[in-house]
């Protein structure tokens, strides 16, 4: 151990808070004027952090959702006899849905329907919710990337049931995911069977609203959202959520994710065909990928 | 008294140093850690916003009573730790929570001898006021005018949950983080 005068002590520990205060001011500077500086320090923080909250996410979750193991034993002959009438139901389904597919097939021949490029997907589990009272997002596990993967910055996030966001980070072992309810999120929506265009934007509530509907064509209580091309973001035709008239009788759209308990989430990669207006962008900022002239002229000015 | 001299005559063997040290860091590791574990997916309703409340109620408790334990660098890296999970501007809870604590360790004579309901509404107008300044600073370094209703909710989780949290620290402060019983 150090020893130090007595002095010497004191006037050491009258510095610390100065010498800290303006470090932390500098920190706030800095990460204001350097962008790159932010995301490497938060990156960097969810990589250290993201093992931490796997190891420690699942009794959590064990005990939040009453799956331990005495709680499933006791609820498994109902869940048994619950699960086989399903699975006659679905088995019914199944052929629905096969004769279905047959049909679409012929009626899609028929058209000489394109169909579009299949999107890489990663599955991961959800392990923080480490957004703060002024944002939403989460931490999602990825696959450490080899060399030529595709970077995960700008993938939408669904799970089982919609859109639950977008890959706005990515470190070696995690991602984050800003939420449609961010009051960062904005996304170009088509609603009904119209597919009128409009504009969902978060408002850190737990659902967000819609703007910039055409003013003679309000949208309508209960029509599905589906997302919209327009702007290059998204892919079309991914399912939101649907319609609704709030207290204050303003549209807002209620998610079809289960955006207060995501669980698992895929994220889907689209192929960089679509043209750079976003805010955030396809490609990490520090690979910049420069589209080839066809692919950046893909949609007609 | 008798018993802090007697203590301090003792020879620092090994094992008494890690004692010191364990109570000495006992404040600060036990805040890291709530601050991560609210992290974790437990459903609970305005969840983020016991982060910050928990933040500015332990750097206050600790500021009155066990200045000794919090020094200024660990109250930095806790803010940045805070600002890192929370996705706020980094520094910007660092230089708040440095604030707080410069400004309750300026009033702690005073404070130290006061009824409990005195102590809560000083510690009211903190978390007001850096609640407050939380938000003027995001919206000052977002360039957009934020909704202010979740700061006022994390100032009203804060001020709600100080008597649960100082019943807890306070059995700490006598108990696990006292140095001077090692």
């Amino acid at each position: 151990m150090i020893r130090l005068s007595i002095p010497l002590r004191q006037a050491l520990s009258k510095l610390t808070f100065p010498v800290m205060l303006t470090l932390s001011l500098g920190v706030v500077l800095v990460g204001r004027a350097d962008q790159a500086f932010d995301a490497h320090l938060r990156a960097g923080f969810d990589d250290l952090t993201a093992p931490v909250y796997a190891l420690a996410a699942p009794p959590v979750l064990a005990l939040v959702n009453s799956t331990g193991a005495v709680g499933h034993l006791v609820a498994l002959a109902s869940e048994n006899a619950q699960l086989r009438a399903e699975n006659a139901r679905l088995a019914q389904w199944q052929a629905v849905a096969l004769a279905l597919e047959a049909q679409n097939n012929a009626l899609k021949a028929a058209l000489n329907y394109m169909p579009a490029n299949a999107p890489a997907a990663v599955t991961g589990e959800v392990v923080a919710d480490t957004g703060g009272i002024y944002s939403r997002s989460v931490l999602v596990l990825v696959p450490t990337p080899g060399n030529n993967a595709p970077s995960l910055i700008g993938a939408v996030a669904m799970d089982g049931r919609g859109v639950a966001g977008r890959v706005i980070e990515q470190g070696t072992r995690a991602a984050r995911v800003l939420l449609i309810t961010d009051i960062n999120s904005r996304i170009p929506v088509a609603l009904g069977p119209g597919g009128a265009p409009a504009l969902m934007a978060g408002t850190n509530g737990d659902d967000p609203t819609l703007l910039y509907w055409s003013p003679g064509n309000p949208p309508n209580e209960g029509d599905v959202v589906l997302t919209s091309a327009q702007g290059g973001a998204f892919p079309p035709g991914l399912p939101v959520g649907v319609v609704h008239y709030n207290a204050q009788n303003n549209p807002v759209v209620l998610p079809f994710a289960d955006l207060p308990a995501l669980r698992l989430l895929r994220l889907f990669t689209y192929p960089q065909t679509l043209p750079e207006l976003t805010p955030i962008p396809h490609v990490a900022p520090t690979a910049r990928h420069v589209p080839t002239a066809p692919q950046a002229h893909h949609r007609r000015h | 008294m008798a018993r802090l001299s007697a203590s301090a005559r003792r020879p620092l063997s090994l094992w008494r140093r890690l004692d010191l040290a364990a109570r000495w860091l006992f404040p600060s590791v036990t805040l890291l850690a709530g601050l991560l574990a609210l992290g974790l997916p437990f459903g609970l309703p305005g969840q983020a916003s016991l982060r910050p409340a928990l933040a500015v109620g332990c750097v206050f408790f600790w500021s009155i009573y066990r200045p000794a334990s919090l020094p200024a660098a660990l109250t930095g890296v806790i803010g940045l730790v805070l600002d890192l999970l929370d996705y706020t501007p980094p520094g910007l809870w660092a230089v708040l929570l440095l604030c707080l604590q410069w400004l309750t360790i300026a009033l702690r004579h005073q404070l130290v001898g006061m009824k409990f309901r005195l102590i809560w509404a000083v510690f009211a107008g903190f978390a007001l006021g850096a609640m407050t300044l939380a938000w003027a600073g995001q919206s000052l370094l977002c360039a957009t005018l934020l909704p202010i209703w979740p700061s006022a909710l994390a100032a009203g989780a804060a001020i709600a949950l100080y008597p649960a949290l100082a019943a807890g620290l306070i059995r700490a402060h006598r108990g696990a983080a006292a140095v001077e019983l090692a």
